[in-house]
């Protein structure tokens, strides 16, 4: 007979067990969802999981997407941390594009070198306007944060909508829906010519660090940890809870409006009514897949990224649709939480005669 | 302009339906504690199951058990999580949203493009022929009968019989049931599987009813806008067909202001359901004291034995 | 005249990881018999109640109802044998009615009739209960009379009680009593646990005493002294309460007037009007039972729960009023609320980061927002030796302390902060008796170096064994301080019962 038992110390050890595991274990219900599709297993997972990372153009398609995954996924793992469910980071996304291409919509022939950081400034500043309105309402009306984000997704897609097909749309477009392209001086620059690595991506990879030095080694970092764990702990220290939430969500916000204007000023060069493929909610399984650390969110997004771009070369080479992805994600995420469980609590044997009822 | 009232008020109780089914199964959910988040999930997946099913069989009999079945089984995953194994509710419940769309996504390709025949309003001899009244009271299909009994007999149960009086006690505090010697975690797995029953019902409305056919994420938010619901209609039943036909208003607001030429972008009328959402969130929710006293007090922990 | 024993124990042991909860005990009751089980905590009290009850089976031993062996296997089948409990902590259902949680604990039965049998029975028994009413809605005198009138609804032989009058007034614990008294009058039997010995002494026939899992002894209470009642439960002498002497007038430390707090508990108590003060030296103690606003004031003057409806308090002279609690921290102050686990302290962090939670800026460990983390291990260090608290080491998790280290490593990190007041609640409650009288010596110490306390308790022993002067709380109100020396016992418990139960009394007082 086995029984849980709750463990004194947080176990480093399956920490790291856990997400492991969770891939494991969904690689091999993915051999199986393959079978019963009528295509190889072990193929089909050597495409999605493997071959992505065997050539540099691989690679670099990899490190681009695994940008928005990351600073997105950095942002939420901070407010989970404190609690705060930010589930909206995709409306946040697309508000950070919005505001942060309109400069390049209107002076579409730029070529002044100021107007990329005023970009990147003021994606940041539509994320965190975003952000904003449900930080409001909960600290001032207590209104549920998941559910207020969540319908703003709606509404920012909304709005996407209509300014793309509307007054920003391309005179010259011929009836494509979209802005007009980006001017050069309005788009990130690259890394390697021929491969599309671009600052974006350098932005994303050094933000972890910096998230876990503030974790860490900063009062704030400390506050949000406390916050999570215990709030009346964090109201006792004198840490006001509409600070935390506040705070953890503009972050939030911010960082996931940086990652719209920086995908936008980049791999797609212009405004189009879908700018994002879910990044918004794929990164939330990225900040749980990273156990809502800062260089696990860095491993989850890569991992991530990468079958991102094994499903797209499946599609073409093994005719696996796009859903897989999506599918797959889910059930990274439920393993991962099924797994949770090993991290907090131990299995331990309970000898014949034990506890009743 | 009694034929446009009218036939508002139809489109207000068809575009109310699958907003009652889903809320109804949540918040029997919620009531035993459990907040499941995982209702957008679980009406995708009774869509798409119950889109499937009708055009590989025909009969829509089949079509409603499939997304009734597929609907409580894809809960089930979320139960095991939450309830065997502890995992965190809200991130539960998230995956299973996702997984939910993904897998719908996927089931669903087939079906894209793909028309059956919808299931007709009822017609009672005489009485739906009634003016006014008739069409009103009789003339409905028969699902939105269905969503507003199940409804009826959701509070009956809850409120006069002796298990709804326990799930209620398992949601108020599920230490003391579990002492008084109650299965708290089957009790909860039910309501669970209740929940998920319902909310593939609901989505099955969309797809064989409302509109019927099946398209990738077909029920944009309206599993979302049916959590809102249970905390609107502050975890009572009766309350719930009153915000349900209130969101049917706002899309009959919608479809007769795009109609009306009024000049406001398609885009702006789209939103306003959410943004109603919002709003109603808020007004409930500004009231603390009303949450606290009605909002189940195990709602959301999950449940391990003490003694 | 049948004098076989109505429940017998013969060598029951019970065993868990880490320590022998029960070892080989007996234990006999009579029908009829009001027996007392004492101990103090840890001793193994619950455990061996909870195998009586069924929810836990016993390693070893034997158990005879009514000279039969029985085994005893859930709550169930041990209600079915006629044994009823009213544990410590009461499983009932706040947002549900009187009617309904009674129902909820019997079988399946039509509720018309069971509300009548609620009212018949409570009447007899003198317990006055309104079906209708909601249990969030009652005090804890009237939600113990559910949860015994449940137990009695199903005729029990065997009554157990687990620290009843914990949460009780003076007055309710005699009308619980006069219950019980008639309750074995009928021939039923109670088994009362408890660590009261005065109230042990008046009400049991007999005594079972257990001490670190065994039993050391059984008596009859009422020819035993409290003392030696003390003396067997802990095994050696008990030594006379420290005296001290009231200091001279001297500084203020704390003042409070005129404060109103609102709380924000649904089911809380609002602080009306309360005003104190504390001076340099002297240890002011505020009694009262659970309840009656002492979260309220604590939360009030950590800073804790904002500004208060109405009211001044001033810290050191200055006034606290609108500040936070590390502002208050600033100013010399430092608060240790009741509740441990989840506000004192955060059980996933360890005891470094404990640590700094309130000392972060009394103690420098802050500058430029980078926190000085080796300062702070080292500052741990000291807590853990100068208050001598068992763990790992200054990385455990504040989990992995027992509940008397825990409770001395909070005292600790606040004392060795060298302030200038003190503002405890329930400092000792749950701690073993070791660990109680360390914590004790610390805060005279502290107040010897000059420092101003108040103690906010449940423990009418610990108040008068601390305080200079005592006060007394009872339904968000606060009585006019008075020394120590002028009051007494009695006095101070017909305070804490204050109006809520007058009408009751007035028909149970007795002289």
């Amino acid at each position: 007979m086995f029984t849980l038992e709750a463990r004194a110390t947080q176990s480093a050890y399956a920490s790291w067990l856990s997400p492991l595991l969770a891939l494991a274990l969904t690689a091999i219900t993915g051999a199986m969802i393959f079978l019963a599709m009528g295509k190889a297993p072990g193929v089909a997972l050597y495409i999605y999981f493997v071959e992505p990372l065997t050539s540099w153009s691989g690679l670099s398609e990899v490190a681009v997407k695994a940008g928005p995954l990351i600073l997105i996924g950095m942002g939420l793992s901070l407010g989970f941390r404190a609690g705060v469910w930010n589930i909206g980071a995709e409306g946040q996304f697309i508000a950070g594009a919005l505001l942060g291409s309109a400069p390049a919509v209107y002076f579409f022939e730029s070529t002044n070198p100021l107007i990329l950081p005023c970009m990147m400034l003021l994606g940041i500043l539509g994320g965190m306007a975003w952000a904003a309105m449900p930080a409001l309402l909960k600290t001032r009306f207590n209104a549920n944060e998941i559910l207020v984000s969540l319908m703003l997704v709606y509404v920012a897609e909304l709005l996407l909508v209509h300014l793309v097909q509307g007054p920003w749309r391309n005179p010259q477009g011929w009836g494509f829906p979209g802005t007009r392209m980006f001017p050069d001086a309005a788009l990130l620059p690259t890394f390697f010519p021929g491969y599309r690595v671009h600052l974006g991506t350098l932005i994303a990879v050094l933000i972890p660090f910096v998230a876990w030095f503030v974790l860490t080694r900063t009062r704030f970092g400390f506050q949000v940890r406390v916050f999570g764990s215990a709030p009346l702990a964090a109201r006792h220290a004198g840490i006001g809870s509409t600070q935390m939430v506040w705070a953890t969500l503009l972050v939030g916000g911010g960082l996931a409006g940086l990652a719209g204007v920086l995908e936008a000023a980049s791999t797609i060069g212009q405004l189009m009514p879908k700018i994002s493929p879910g990044y918004g909610f794929t990164a939330i399984i990225v900040a749980f897949l990273g156990r809502l650390h800062p260089v696990g969110v860095l491993l989850a997004g890569a991992t991530i990224a990468v079958t991102y771009i094994g499903g797209e070369s499946a599609q073409i080479s093994a005719g696996l649709p796009k859903a897989v992805t999506g599918l797959f994600q889910g059930i990274i995420l439920f393993y991962l939480l099924a797994f949770d469980l090993l991290t907090r609590y131990r299995l331990t044997r309970v000898s014949a005669r034990g506890n009743a009822a | 302009m009694t034929e446009l009232l009218i036939a508002s008020i139809m489109t207000m109780m068809t575009a109310a339906t699958p907003l009652v089914f889903a809320a109804t199964g949540e918040l029997v959910a919620e009531r035993s504690g459990v907040l499941n988040l995982g209702v957008e999930g679980m009406m995708l997946t009774g869509a798409v199951f119950g889109f499937a099913a009708v055009t590989l069989t025909g009969e829509p009999l089949i079509g409603l058990a499939a997304a009734i079945v597929m609907g409580a089984l894809a809960s089930m995953i979320f139960g095991v999580l939450t309830l065997s194994l502890l995992s965190n509710q809200v991130a539960t419940g998230l995956a299973l949203t996702i997984f939910g769309t993904g897998l719908s996504a996927l089931v669903g390709l087939d079906y894209v493009g793909k028309t059956i025949e919808q299931i007709r309003a009822i017609h009672l001899p005489i009485l739906t022929d009634l003016p006014i009244v008739g069409r009103l009271l009789f003339g409905h299909d028969p699902l939105v009968y269905v969503s507003i009994a199940l409804l009826g007999a959701t509070h009956w149960f809850l409120k006069h019989t002796r298990w709804g009086m326990i799930l209620r006690a398992v949601g108020d505090s599920d230490q003391s049931a579990h002492a008084i010697g109650y299965p708290v975690i089957a009790i909860r797995y039910a309501a669970v599987a209740f929940g998920g029953a319902m909310a593939g019902l609901g989505g099955a409305y969309l797809s064989l009813v409302y509109t019927p056919l099946w398209a990738e994420n077909m029920t944009a938010g309206r599993g979302w806008i049916a959590l809102a619901l249970v905390v609107f209609a502050s975890w009572r039943p009766s309350r719930v067909l009153l915000g349900a036909v209130l969101f049917g208003g706002i899309t009959i607001l919608q479809l007769n202001a795009q109609a009306a030429g009024l000049g406001i972008p398609a885009s702006f009328m789209s939103m306003l359901p959410y943004i109603a959402t919002i709003v109603v969130l808020v007004l409930i929710s500004r009231d603390s004291t009303r949450i606290r006293l009605n909002a189940p007090a195990c709602l959301g922990k999950p449940f391990r034995a003490e003694r | 005249m049948n004098d076989k024993p109505l429940l017998q124990l013969t060598g029951i042991s019970k065993a868990f990881p880490g320590c022998i909860a029960n070892d080989d005990i007996d234990l006999e009751i009579a029908p009829g018999e009001i027996h007392a089980l004492l101990g103090e905590n840890g001793a193994g009290k619950s455990t061996l109640v909870k195998i009586i009850y069924g929810v836990l089976r016993p390693d070893q031993g034997r158990l005879c109802w009514r000279g039969e062996e029985v085994a005893i296997d859930n709550p169930a089948s041990a209600r079915s044998l006629g044994i009823g409990m009213v544990f410590q902590h009461f499983s009932l259902f706040e947002s549900m009615t009187t009617l309904e949680n009674v129902a909820l604990a019997l079988p399946q039965q039509d509720l018309d009739q069971l509300r009548e049998r609620l009212e018949t029975t409570a009447r007899d028994y003198g317990l006055t209960l309104h079906p209708d009413r909601y249990v969030y809605d009652l005090s804890m005198g009237e939600r113990q009379r559910i949860e015994i009138v449940r137990c009695l609804l199903q005729n029990p032989s065997l009554l157990i009680l687990d620290e009843p009058t914990s949460v009780l007034t003076p007055q309710e614990t005699e009308i619980l009593f006069a219950t019980l008294r008639k309750l074995a009058g009928e021939g039923r039997s109670i088994l009362y646990i408890s660590h009261k010995l005065e109230e042990v002494r008046s009400l049991c026939d007999r005594a079972t005493i257990l001490r670190g899992g065994k039993r050391v002894d059984d008596c009859s209470p009422a020819e035993e002294t409290a003392q030696s009642l003390a003396e067997k439960m802990i095994g050696r002498r008990v030594e006379s309460v420290k005296g001290h002497t009231a200091p001279a007038a001297s500084e203020v430390r704390l003042k409070v007037t005129g404060l109103s707090v609102r709380s924000d508990e649904p089911h809380g108590t609002n602080i009306s009007d309360v005003g104190f003060s504390v001076h340099a030296g002297e240890i002011l103690g505020i009694a009262g039972i659970a309840g009656n606003g002492q979260t309220e004031l604590m939360n009030a003057l950590s800073g804790e729960t904002g500004r208060p409806q109405a009211g001044r308090i001033e810290i050191l002279a200055s006034d606290a009023s609108r500040m936070g609690p590390m502002a208050r921290r600033q100013l010399g102050a430092v608060f240790v609320p009741e509740e441990r686990i989840g506000q004192a302290a955060v059980s996933d962090l360890s005891l470094v980061q404990n640590s700094f939670l309130t000392s972060a800026f009394r103690m420098g460990f802050v500058s430029h927002g980078l926190i000085n983390w080796p300062g702070v291990g080292q500052y741990t260090d000291e807590i853990l030796d100068k208050f001598d608290v068992k763990a790992t080491g200054i990385d455990a998790l504040a989990s992995s302390l027992s509940g008397g280290n825990l409770q001395k490593f909070i005292m600790g990190r606040e004392i060795l902060q060298s302030p200038q007041l003190l503002v405890v609640s329930q400092p000792t409650w749950g701690v073993d008796a070791g660990a109680a009288a360390a914590i004790h010596e610390k805060i005279q110490q502290l107040i010897s170096a000059g420092a101003g306390a108040l103690v906010i308790s449940q423990d009418l022993d610990e108040i008068f064994a601390l305080s200079d002067r005592i006060a007394v709380i009872s339904q968000g109100a606060l009585s006019p301080p008075r020394p120590t020396g002028e009051v007494t016992a009695e006095e101070v418990g017909l305070l804490m019962g204050a109006s809520r139960t007058t009408s009751e009394t007035a028909s149970h007082v007795h002289a």
